[in-house]
């Protein structure tokens, strides 16, 4: 323990108040009956590309970021019949 | 062979989920394929002690229910790759868990990992013996001190009782791991001495614990204590832990806090 630690040490109360504010406003706005929001999107987001490709549901990788401002979400979903077009049909 | 530990203690408030995130970073550091799996549903924060708060979608229920994959489940530690977080849904209670639906999960988990550490929540109802219920070893998470050495003894008695191996005629591996230990305190004699502990609960020590404010400024931070100061007092504690918990023959120590000339001038501010 020196004095970088010691000054360290002071700033982890306020990291922990701002973690906890960001995540107890996405909790309380999300326990209030949104909480299912994610699954739902992801079914109609699924559901609108699953009408013009065949999806494998075990490609599709869901990540979410919630911020402070701004959330992120991604949703990465794996198109096989795209990737077998030939390079000449695509053009 | 894949492991599946669950960390238990029946008193809340012990250290389980600290003990959870620290054990689960301690293996994967060593290179082991790692997945802490949040059991406490409704309440839960093994999230939060890991730093992924921001990052959960689905969850262990998702899973069980058949909403979401299990690899869209599973969130990546952004500092080790090789360590996976199964967070517990917030929102449902813990009827939703089935003990064929968990089964199903920890099979599948076992195919992926080295090492499944089921943190359990507190309490001696459904959502304890579903965290405890497929395991292969047990790890007590118990203070020194006497409402949590009883309750550690019921949940012993849980374990030898409900679990899937102890209903086959088995017995579950069970390891004590002592938190919060002081050993100031404890050679002045104002806290229970470890051997009376292991002498009450008759279980191996897995290791000591000291009492250390890093524990909380990792929690705070939401990095298990191995990760962000791996040479603190607890980090080496849960270090040499891990070791055992693999199978190594190391003596147990209680590691002490290395101060300096500062840090002893300033050890016992609080603000």
């Amino acid at each position: 323990m020196n004095l970088i630690t010691l000054f360290r040490r002071r700033t982890s109360a306020p990291v922990a108040r701002e973690r906890l504010q960001v995540l107890l406003a996405h909790e309380r706005s999300s326990l209030g009956g949104k909480s299912d929001l994610l699954m739902k999107l992801q079914e109609e987001i699924l559901a609108v590309i699953g009408k013009h490709f065949t999806i494998d549901r075990d490609k599709v990788q869901i990540k979410l970021d919630r911020g402070d401002s701004v959330s992120t979400l991604e949703i990465d979903v794996e198109v096989p019949s795209l990737a077998r077009v030939p390079e000449a049909a695509r053009a | 062979m894949a492991k599946v530990v669950v960390v238990t203690s029946g008193k809340g408030g012990v250290g389980k989920t600290t003990s959870t995130a620290a054990l689960g970073a301690a293996l994967a550091q060593n290179g082991a394929n790692v997945v802490v799996v949040d059991f406490d549903v409704g309440l839960r924060n093994l999230d939060l002690v890991m730093g992924a708060e921001r990052r959960v979608v689905f969850d262990l229920i998702n899973v069980v229910q058949g909403d979401a994959r299990l690899s869209q489940a599973l969130i990546r530690d952004k500092r080790l790759e090789n360590l996976s977080l199964l967070p517990a849904s917030q929102t449902r209670d813990k009827d939703a868990l089935t003990s064929e639906g968990v089964q199903k999960v920890i099979n599948e988990l076992r195919e992926k990992f080295d090492w499944i550490l089921c943190d359990s929540p507190a309490g001696i109802e459904k959502g304890a013996v579903m965290a405890m219920r497929h395991a292969d070893i047990a790890i007590v998470v118990t203070n020194p001190e006497v409402s949590s050495v009883r309750d550690s003894d019921r949940i012993i008695g849980l374990l030898d009782s409900k679990t899937e191996k102890a209903e086959n005629g088995g017995r579950i591996e069970k390891h004590l791991l002592l938190t919060r230990f002081d050993p100031i305190r404890a050679a002045r004699g104002e806290m229970l001495k470890t051997d009376d502990v292991l002498e009450i609960l008759s279980i191996p020590l897995l290791g000591i614990i000291p009492e250390s404010e890093e524990v909380l400024r990792a929690s705070n931070l939401g990095s298990p204590v191995t990760l962000l100061s791996p040479a603190s007092a607890p980090a080496r504690a849960y270090l040499d832990a891990a070791r055992r918990l693999r199978g190594e023959h190391i003596e147990v120590v209680v590691p002490l806090e290395r101060k300096g000339f500062i840090g002893r001038l300033f050890g016992r501010k609080v603000a």
